[in-house]
């Protein structure tokens, strides 16, 4: 080795180029991997199906349905003054994952709670929507995977789910008309 | 032609080809006159059976890929045609259906072996790491295999294992999203899982290839745990292993035939015959037998972990949860490092040896127990148990090394096995 290489010399130019190769190299191949990764992730008609609009006049106070949004159901909950009462009435710092129920609704239509209806868990979808299934312990929503209560917000009270149930994006097109997405 | 070995094989086809690729000398070498301890009990027939039921799996899969379809509207139906009007489509389906299960036994019972008689510690570390590796491929294959028939419990069963990646802070929900390759398990999931559980069963046979690759450069393991000192200390793997893998695998072979027609659905669950909804959850998922253990110690983290005496969570419970279950492969990774003894087989280290059989064993049957029924107690309280049991018997490992006192091991592999008074010679 010594006889080929000029001290302080051969030696640095070559590990640079050798660095230098190597990093472009580097770039290059996670250039050329990343159109493999992302076209796992959702396609443009995915995308395109993204959103929906939900008829709400049907839905008497008390009553819940669930509509099909990107391919997981949306519980959409019309509340009765005691229902709002009793999830106001919670201080918030008792809360797993706090937040007041008036940051779930929007402003002025308190009775109308849109919820993803996937378990915070694992992604089941809790009982409590349809008039006869079990509603937990706190009035809300009970996913029988893993046993976690939701109360009527929609919050997380009691078992494994870390989070609250996710507020989709939402807007009330007119009083009974809800775009989703 | 300079290099090329002299082959004397008979028959001059054989000859002519082994001259220019050695193959017929290899087999001769490796599963012929290939010396391997004379001492070997039942326990060493598993990897050969396992390796049969790979093949079993490839042969009955490719065929069934054949009349699969691959599509959330049709997959379920396409199995069903398989069952009704496929010839045969019945057979090969509760075959490969069975098969996973015979998979998982004859593997299980080939990971104990390693423990119980130390398998893994030098020279054969890397045989054991590559052996992990086989494992976690058969998991995800499984996994993926479970998806495809698209029924309730594949549906579920895929929702509840892709939230998994959930728990992983900040980029957790991109990562499922990637998954599924939309907003919830769905037409593309089951594209890519159907992709991936063709392409795995091949990347494992790799793996299998560089496993016994690895334990042919140290030669097998055996019951008393020492090397074989001489040729009185071996047989030539044909005809004696050949002859006793082959009555293993026949013996082995009996009880799959035996679920396969007479209970081809013992070891499967009855909602996986319910076509998925999307908007109906099972009233409690159970993933495949084989994963309840590791279920079972995802569910025991029920309790966040917190700075002490503050409110601030360091792990929510979600995330230790899955932290746990992925450590409880991973540790396997480093086991021949925990494990400090220089004794290798239990049966002359008093004290491992009933620490594999008293915690080991009771922990996987509890956990796999457990992670069969409701989240609720008195069950969760014994997967809690179960997965500290798990985890205490590896940890402990660098102590029992320390203060066991070893039995005193044979000279040789012949002296016990061949009898005389050597047996307990130092």
């Amino acid at each position: 080795m010594a006889d080929t290489m000029h001290a302080g010399d051969g030696q640095t130019r070559r590990d640079f180029i050798y660095l230098a190769g190597a990093a472009m190299g580097g770039v290059g191949a996670a250039a050329a991997l990343w159109p493999f990764i992302h076209s796992l992730n959702p396609a443009a008609d995915t995308l395109a199906l993204a959103s929906i609009e939900v008829d709400l006049a049907p839905i008497q106070p008390g009553q819940a349905i669930k509509a099909m949004w990107r391919g997981k159901p949306v519980f959409i909950r019309n509340r009765t003054q005691e229902e709002i009462d009793a999830a106001r009435a919670v201080p918030t710092a008792e809360l797993i994952d706090p937040q007041p129920d008036q940051a779930r609704v929007k402003e002025g239509k308190d009775n109308w709670l849109v919820l993803v209806g996937v378990c915070t868990h694992l992604g089941c979808i809790p009982l409590g929507t349809s008039s006869g299934e079990s509603k937990g312990d706190f009035g809300g929503w009970f996913c029988p995977c893993h046993g976690s209560h939701y109360d009527t917000s929609g919050r997380i009270r009691k078992g494994p789910a870390p989070l609250n149930l996710h507020v989709p994006e939402y807007a009330f097109l007119t009083d009974t008309r809800v775009k989703i997405g | 032609m300079a290099h090329a070995p002299q082959s004397n094989f008979e028959n001059p086809v054989v000859n002519w080809i082994d001259q220019r690729l050695p193959i017929f000398t290899m087999m001769n070498k490796e599963y012929g006159s290939f010396p391997t301890p004379r001492n070997f009990n039942y326990f060493w027939n598993f990897g050969a059976l396992a390796m049969v039921v790979l093949m079993t799996m490839i042969v009955s899969g490719i065929v069934l890929a054949m009349h699969y379809t691959n599509n959330t509207l049709l997959a379920f139906d396409s199995v069903e045609r398989i069952m009704r009007d496929v010839n045969w489509g019945w057979m090969i389906r509760y075959i490969h259906a069975n098969g996973a299960s015979m998979f998982f036994i004859a593997v299980y019972i080939h990971i104990f072996r390693g423990i119980y008689y130390g398998s893994y510690k030098a020279p054969r570390e890397l045989i054991w790491i590559f052996g992990v590796v086989i494992l976690l491929l058969m998991m995800g294959t499984a996994f993926m295999g479970y998806v495809l028939p698209w029924g309730q419990m594949s549906f579920w069963g895929a929702t509840v294992i892709t939230n998994l990646f959930s728990a992983i802070p900040v980029v957790g929900e991109s990562i499922v999203t990637l998954l599924w390759g939309g907003f919830s398990v769905d037409n593309p999931t089951l594209n890519r899982f159907f992709a991936l559980h063709y392409l795995l069963p091949f990347v494992l046979l790799a793996v299998v290839v560089l496993h016994v690759a690895a334990l042919h450069i140290t030669g097998s393991n055996n019951p008393l745990g020492i090397e074989p000192k001489g040729p009185q200390d071996t047989l030539p793997f044909h005809p004696y292993y050949t002859t006793k893998d082959i009555f293993g695998a026949t013996i082995f072979l009996i009880i799959f035939a035996a679920f396969v027609f007479f209970a081809p659905n013992y070891m499967g669950h009855p909602d996986n015959y319910i076509p998925a909804d999307p908007l109906v959850t099972p009233a409690h998922i159970v993933p495949e037998w084989y994963f309840l253990p590791f279920y079972a110690i995802l569910r025991s983290i029920t309790f966040a972990i917190s700075l002490p005496f503050t409110d601030v969570v360091l792990v929510p419970a979600k995330l230790g949860g899955v932290l746990a279950m992925f450590g409880s492969i991973a540790i396997l990774f480093v086991l021949p490092w925990l494990d400090s003894s220089p004794v290798r087989s239990a049966r002359f280290r008093p004290i491992f040896k009933w620490w594999v059989l008293l915690c080991l064993v009771p922990a996987f049957f509890m956990l796999g127990y457990a992670g069969g029924k409701p989240a609720e107690q008195p069950y969760v309280l014994i997967g809690q148990l179960g997965t500290v049991m798990y985890f205490a018997f590896f940890l402990a490992l660098p102590i029992i090394g320390r203060i066991e006192k070893p039995l005193p091991l044979p000279a040789s592999i012949a002296n016990p096995v061949l009898g005389g008074n050597a047996a307990t010679a130092k």
